[in-house]
């Protein structure tokens, strides 16, 4: 129960960051364009973020790890998740006005809307695996599986999301969406995990 | 398999090729593939390798000013809001045939051109003969940046085309309400804009909603033999019929050598809606434009 429930919150952030990343290509389109440098900018960004985030994400599981903190992560990763509906707009502004060529402008832009989340969504993985991991003959079993589901988790937010969400919702509502889903199984982890 | 390659053979064979269009040049861009087919006397720049009316742009070398295609002359149905616009914004190049003919029948005007894809343009000098006069200016950029940018400049133009849907893919961001606006403030009080859009498809009503939320009544031109739709909208109100057909007269002598049948718009221009009003207006939010190509 405890793994499934782990395995589930893995998926979750692998479908979040996956849905964020496409969006952002929308999002920053009005500003630099959909040029293949716009989305070179957007995928370094979230490489870059999520590459910390493991290294973060490692380095605070060494520590008490608990599902509860598991959940932390998740809430935080809302909380940094919606302010891209309030102040995306009059950051991709600043950053327009003051960089001419299209591709910094795009990438400092990207920087600007999605390091922190990303980077928080990229610490929940390792995270992941030092809970699950109890002895080291099946670490690489555990972190096998997890790395599966999340990525997973990953394929089914680009679908979900290029195929069908962006016909049905705005952009915005789509990241509120992706909040108040972070938000649920933040909920969920830490009531499953209250008794641990 | 053998199934499967039968009806590979019928699906080409449905596509209709002439068989003596020769492929004179390809090329592969960042943004799309590039071909270059010549058939007998006309030599056309697509996009596909389906002879889709709407991914082309063609030149006859034995007349070479006659406009080819249906929605190319509709685009100049523009003029008879404006018959001498002196300031000229053109989206979307493709073999050149907008901003050249522009450019004959205003050797004066000054025209920009704003063109995404530097091989397009790079094909159109080669292949089209394409040579941007003194008073005109090629930008390799997109559109949406180069609009944005130009906002805070005062340049203003009479007239502005859009004609950016060359490819498969229709670019998102050229679609939605904000992009008008942004649009329209370059046009003059006045200006005109003619957009070359969808005809066909769920598209055809967001695209035409959203028009009409930007510029209000428009006029609605359409052929019965292209997919395509021209859009002609003007900052301010339309034109009485008087006006237009006044402005026929001396169009119809200086649009002759082009093959537009400029007298017989005017009485084509529809005003009442005939989509669906209460489809979604494109946004920034929402503008799933290339799923909504698909649908019918």
């Amino acid at each position: 129960m405890r793994r499934t429930t782990i395995n589930g919150l893995a998926f979750v952030g692998g479908f979040v960051i996956m849905s964020l990343e496409l969006l952002g290509g929308r999002v920053l389109a009005p500003y630099f364009g959909s040029s293949i440098y716009v989305w070179g900018s957007i995928i370094t960004v979230f490489m870059l973020s999520l590459a910390v985030g493991y290294l973060l994400g490692g380095f605070v599981s060494v520590h008490n790890p608990s599902i509860k903190r598991l959940s932390l992560l998740f809430l935080l990763g809302a909380i940094l998740t919606y302010p891209l509906v309030i102040y995306g707009e009059p950051l991709m502004r600043l950053v327009f006005d003051r960089i001419e060529d299209p591709r910094y402008g795009s990438l400092v832009a990207a920087a600007a809307l999605f390091v922190l989340p990303t980077l928080v969504l990229g610490m929940i993985s390792p995270y992941c695996v030092r809970l699950m991991v109890t002895e080291p003959n099946y670490s690489g079993h555990v972190a096998g599986t997890l790395y599966f589901v999340s990525t997973l988790g990953s394929a089914l937010g680009t679908l979900a999301t290029s195929f069908y969400l962006v016909l049905w919702f705005e952009i915005n509502t789509i990241l509120i969406l992706l909040s108040g889903c972070l938000v649920g199984v933040a909920g969920i982890g830490y009531l499953s995990g209250r008794h641990e | 398999m053998k199934f499967g390659f039968a009806l590979l053979v019928s699906t080409m064979l449905a596509v209709p090729i002439p068989v003596d269009a020769r492929v004179i040049h390809s090329e592969t861009s960042l943004y799309q593939n590039i071909l270059v087919t010549q058939d007998g006397t006309l030599r056309c720049m697509q996009f596909t390798i389906r002879k889709d009316h709407r991914n082309q742009s063609c030149v006859d070398s034995t007349d070479s000013q006659r406009l080819v295609f249906a929605y190319t002359r509709m685009m100049l149905a523009a003029l008879l809001l404006d018959p001498s616009p002196t300031r000229i914004l053109i989206v979307g190049l493709g073999g050149g045939t907008l901003p050249t003919t522009l450019a004959q029948l205003y050797p004066d005007a000054h025209i920009d051109v704003i063109e995404l894809d530097p091989a397009v343009v790079k094909v159109a000098r080669a292949y089209f003969d394409f040579a941007p006069s003194a008073n005109m200016r090629v930008f390799e950029q997109d559109a949406r940046v180069w609009v944005k940018r130009a906002a805070a400049a005062p340049t203003r133009y009479d007239l502005i085309m859009l004609d950016a849907f060359n490819g498969e893919y229709i670019p998102e961001h050229l679609m939605t309400r904000e992009y008008l606006l942004e649009t329209r403030e370059l046009l003059v009080d006045g200006g005109v804009l003619a957009s070359n859009t969808f005809a066909i498809s769920q598209l055809y009503h967001n695209e035409s909603v959203t028009y009409a939320e930007v510029f209000g009544i428009y006029y609605n031109l359409r052929s019965s033999d292209s997919a395509n739709r021209v859009i002609i909208a003007r900052r301010g109100s339309l034109l009485d019929p008087d006006t237009l057909a006044r402005a026929a007269i001396p169009l119809t002598i200086s649009l002759a050598p082009y093959g537009v049948p400029i007298e017989s718009y005017p009485a084509q221009f529809a005003t009442k809606p005939d989509w669906d009003t209460n489809a979604r207006v494109l946004t920034d939010q929402y503008s799933p434009a290339n799923l909504l190509k698909g649908r019918h």
